[in-house]
């Protein structure tokens, strides 16, 4: 089926539009980064690269940072351990119910992030502050892993479905014990879906900023640290310098998970729910 | 370790257990128990003067909901916002999906795919102000208008664009690869029994790509009634999420009954979605 040049010319620059569209914004924030000038206006008159000095001597961008990666390394590893081990059970495994464990782990990902935080909230405040347990970063962590699991999961099954379970029969026929065919045969196999799905979930708690809003009590992560500090303006060039260095570090573990995946569905369809997870 | 090992060889029902153990635990005790806890709390009171929460159950949140004119028009807003956002990403969405389906080579369409998915994780907060930065009365939207003879667009308006750009790629996605999934050889018999393109298009290609706009539509529909951050940082207005939002540290109970709100409706697009086939879309 052959569209017309007309048509033909029509598309492209309807694409080429929609394309502006969405990188403009992009390029003007990466641009403001290198703004002299405390206010906003646009055009930019002059240039400097000053305000990434600043931003790297500031103590509380610092430790906004520190907790920033702590969260997400605590949350990736939880999100790990918990979304391999559903991915083994549902790929390997015929049982009852098995559909509702997709759609549990997918739940937290696919309700509006409000009601996530606001939900994880009420139980901080309700049953574990009684307990002794307040805000602190394993509260920050928890939610995180709780909606990180869906993309470690989610590579994991794909890798799963794709390698056959007939390699591991043959271990177990050769006499290897679980353990045994898990960890010379199952895993090595899984290693690059996992290390994409870990990059993914860091990504995605790295960045994350609403239901942190609700789970981190008085801490400060990067993207806190920003929403609190975006009202200021004596502080404003500095944001813009760590939203340059967020884009970065949130951009690049993606590409890297997809060159390890080339399973492109797996992350282009986890990339769809779980930016969803930021609202 | 062995004897564990042979334990779970012999026991395949044991192993099943062990894996899922830990995962459903998690989502179970942490997630649904904290869904249920705030379902709960829709039902319970708070003391006038310290707004502690009393666990006293009554349907009294649900009533100041249904009969405050606040509560509706804030509920009518952000669903027609969301209507609207919808509207302009279908738009916006169909000629770079169809592009990408069935025109590109497939060299250029992994490059346009992989164009798309990457702003989807660029911080969602740096786009918002990104866009707060383009709207400012001298910033760049203006500056781009200006030669055209408008001026800056308003609050409202401002919002919509935000809101558009920020849920476009969940519309191209669906939309292409709902489109690509088309059989061609069903245009070429539409052109061979004598239909022009454009006929071709509106009878055919367009019929038949509608679930998967549904199921783009479910994205745009849900991000817009959830957020609270872009009508705070862009409109300054009052929408679902900003509400939810303020009012839940002085009445959790009202909040987590209006919460219920984006939560049924969504329940319901989800259910419309279904019947015309957007699930089979996704």
């Amino acid at each position: 089926m052959a569209e017309s040049p007309t048509a033909r010319l029509l598309l492209r620059l309807g694409s080429g539009l929609t394309l502006a569209f969405i990188y403009v914004p992009l390029f003007v924030i990466a641009i403001y980064a290198f703004n002299e000038n405390i206010s906003q206006t646009w055009p930019i008159d002059q240039y400097t690269t000053k305000w990434f000095r600043i931003a790297w001597e500031d103590d509380e961008v610092r430790s906004a940072l520190l907790l920033s990666l702590k969260a997400g390394l605590g949350a990736t590893a939880i999100a790990l351990v918990l979304g391999l081990l559903a991915s083994l059970a549902v790929a390997r495994y015929d049982f009852f119910g098995k559909e509702t464990i997709s759609f549990l782990v997918i739940l937290p990902i696919a309700l509006p992030g409000i009601i996530t935080g606001l939900a994880l909230q009420a139980t901080i405040l309700n049953v574990l502050s009684p307990l002794g347990i307040s805000f602190s970063i394993w509260t920050i962590i928890i939610g995180h892993a709780t909606f990180c699991i869906v993309v470690v999961y989610n590579n994991a099954v794909a890798r799963l479905r794709r390698v056959a379970g007939s390699l591991e029969e043959a271990s177990a026929d050769l006499g290897a014990g679980s353990w045994q065919t898990f960890r010379y045969v199952t895993f090595p196999q899984m290693r690059t879906a996992l290390l994409a799905g870990g990059l993914l979930a860091f990504a995605l708690s790295f960045d994350e900023v609403i239901v942190t809003i609700f789970t981190s009590g008085a801490q400060q992560t990067l993207p806190i640290w920003m929403l609190t500090n975006f009202g200021r303006p004596r502080e404003l060039p500095i944001v813009n310098v760590v939203a340059l260095f967020v884009i970065l570090v949130s951009i690049i573990p993606v590409w890297i998970a997809q060159r390890l995946t080339r399973e492109a569905t797996a992350v282009g369809g986890t990339a769809a729910a779980a930016a969803g997870a930021r609202q | 370790m062995r004897r564990l090992s042979s334990f779970l060889h012999r026991h395949p029902y044991g192993r099943l257990v062990g894996l899922l153990a830990a995962p459903v635990g998690w989502l179970v005790v942490i997630y649904l128990g904290s869904l249920a806890l705030l379902l709960m709390a829709a039902f319970w009171d708070t003391e006038t003067f310290t707004n502690d929460v009393v666990r006293n159950w009554n349907l009294d949140n649900f009533r100041q909901i249904l009969e405050q004119d606040v509560y509706r028009d804030v509920a009518l807003r952000t669903i027609a916002m969301a209507a609207l956002v919808t509207l302009a990403d279908a738009i916006l969405a169909f000629p770079i999906a169809y592009y990408m389906a069935r025109v590109a080579r497939p060299r250029t369409r992994e490059i346009l795919v992989v164009a798309i998915l990457t702003p989807l994780w660029a911080s969602y907060l740096v786009k918002a102000f990104a866009w707060n930065a383009m709207l400012l009365d001298d910033g760049f939207i203006s500056w781009f208008l200006g030669p055209l003879g408008l001026g800056p667009p308003g609050d409202k308006v401002g919002l919509w664009l935000t809101f558009t750009y920020f849920w476009l790629p969940f519309m191209i996605l669906p939309i292409y690869t709902g489109l690509e999934r088309i059989p061609s050889s069903l245009l070429e018999a539409s052109g061979d029994l004598g239909a022009r393109s454009l006929r071709t298009f509106w009878k055919v290609t367009l019929p038949l790509a509608f679930p998967a706009v549904v199921a783009g539509s479910i994205f745009t529909f849900s991000l817009t009634l959830g957020d609270f951050i872009l009508p705070t940082l862009i409109a300054n207005q009052q929408f679902m999420g900003t509400v939810i939002y303020n009012d839940r540290s002085a009445n959790l109970p009202v909040a987590a009954a209006f919460a219920m709100v984006p939560i049924v409706v969504m329940t319901v697009y989800l259910v419309l979605a279904r019947r015309l086939g957007a699930f089979r879309a996704l």
